[in-house]
């Protein structure tokens, strides 16, 4: 094993790179910093292609007050903004604990550092829950919405603007095709799930039996408001409707371009799988912390690296909320 | 390493509450929208949000510098992981909005109606 370890200057020091330091950081914290650097690239590509994305369609890019306004035991109750609020401050918080732990890490406060990244590691915990509960809510949706043959996305409602939920209005039709089970057909055909709640045939003959129904296009007016269209041309535009939408996949979704829902997916996806491995590098670290190890080798460097690492993902999720809540 | 070994935890604490301040004036921001802010364009960007990008990038820059601590490395690290970032982040956002407005504008005078 010493042959391996030998350097040229004979110094132990080689798992940390060896003395020589030229940006005066140890080995692997410099690794880590290029690591983040590359990494922020990355996050800086998907954001440039959300950016692409919505450029080219900018007069009909959802809007992000209508998607996002749940709140959790608030029901029906239009809370845009705040939950993606508690969730940054979530996140930045347990990045106060994470550095507070770095802090005591120079001390050489063994037990404040278990402690500081016990609370960080809890902090990642109901971040990354939130997230999933968001995601939850973006998949259900809550109003539904049909899709037109030239693919623009037709949402319903009322006189004053409020938008209509698809089973508020939808007469239910005899059934033209019934959803295939697995206890009728093959085991593999089964489409119960898949089949919208309701048919396009169903949508139409509500809306015809609710005059006061309006339709909702894409398309932004000058006061960044979508476009509501008068009865006749509603009309005429619900001839053309050929799928039901109800939440969000990767095919189609309620709030409008297509892209906006895989963006969404993919970018808060992304950044919650890093939080997620964050969460997982940061357990690993703090049994060490409890096992000693640190104590042992009288620097708690390691501490800090995974530190960098969790600020990045602080980090990442500040542009994240600045560009798909905020802009 | 660099580091003089002094507790910074009042510091820590002091951009905790920067950053706090600064999400909650945009989350108010983001729910009222100001009309005088939201319509009024600088460069192609309505003062929203340019309100909204500088405030994103203080916070990126306390966070880069107190939470990780940048202000404490020596400055040839420093430049060498942040001026690449901010180079080529730069570069790459001139690029594809650019194209995207170029793309957004073929869509609306043509008769293509393809929804990718």
């Amino acid at each position: 094993m010493e042959a391996t370890v030998t350097t040229a200057n004979n110094d132990e020091k080689t798992w940390g790179g060896g003395d020589i330091q030229p940006l005066g950081a140890s080995y692997g914290k410099m690794m880590m910093w290029f690591f983040i650097v590359s990494d922020a690239l990355t996050f800086s590509g998907f954001l440039a292609a959300y950016g692409f994305s919505r450029f080219k369609f900018i007069e009909t890019w959802p809007l992000a007050d209508e998607v996002f306004t749940h709140f959790p035991f608030m029901h029906g109750v239009s809370a845009p903004m705040y939950y993606v609020a508690l969730m940054t401050f979530i996140l930045i918080f347990s990045s106060v604990t994470m550095v507070l732990a770095v802090d005591a890490g120079h001390h050489l406060k063994k037990s404040k550092v278990a402690v500081y990244m016990f609370l960080t590691i809890i902090g990642g915990l109901i971040f990354v829950g939130s997230q999933a509960w968001e995601w939850k809510n973006f998949i259900k949706g809550e109003y539904g919405a049909v899709e037109t043959a030239g693919g623009s996305l037709l949402q319903f409602v009322d006189k004053d603007g409020k938008r209509v939920a698809l089973e508020e209005f939808a007469v239910k039709l005899p059934e033209q095709r019934e959803a295939l089970t697995r206890s009728k057909e093959k085991w593999f055909m089964e489409d119960a799930e898949t089949q919208p709640t309701y048919s396009v045939a169903e949508i139409q003959a509500g809306f015809k039996a609710h005059p006061d129904l309006l339709i909702r296009t894409e398309t932004l007016t000058a006061a960044k408001k979508k476009t509501v269209l008068t009865r006749a041309e509603s009309e005429s535009r619900l001839n053309t409707a050929k799928y039901v939408v109800e939440g969000a996949n990767l095919t189609r979704n309620e709030y409008g371009s297509k892209l906006f829902a895989d963006f969404f997916f993919f970018i808060t996806g992304f950044h919650g799988f890093h939080v997620f491995s964050g969460v997982i590098i940061n357990i690993i670290i703090f049994f060490n912390v409890l096992l000693g190890t640190y104590e042992k080798r009288r620097s708690y460097e390691m501490v800090e690296k995974v530190g960098l690492y969790w600020h990045f993902v602080d980090l990442v999720w500040v542009f994240v909320f600045t560009v798909f809540y905020l802009v | 390493m660099s580091h003089e070994h002094v507790s910074n935890t009042k510091r820590i604490w002091f951009v905790f509450g920067l950053l706090s301040v600064v999400t909650t004036v945009e989350v108010i921001l983001g729910i009222l929208k100001p009309a005088s802010l939201e319509f009024n364009h600088f460069i192609g960007l309505n003062l929203l949000n340019w309100i909204f990008y500088i405030l994103t990038i203080f916070k990126a820059y306390y966070i880069v510098w107190a939470f990780m601590h940048m202000e404490g490395e020596k400055s040839s690290l420093r430049w060498s992981v942040v001026s690449p970032v901010i180079f080529l982040v730069l570069y790459l956002l001139f690029i594809l909005l650019t194209e995207g407005h170029y793309i957004y504008g073929v869509f609306k005078d043509s008769t293509i109606k393809w929804n990718f």
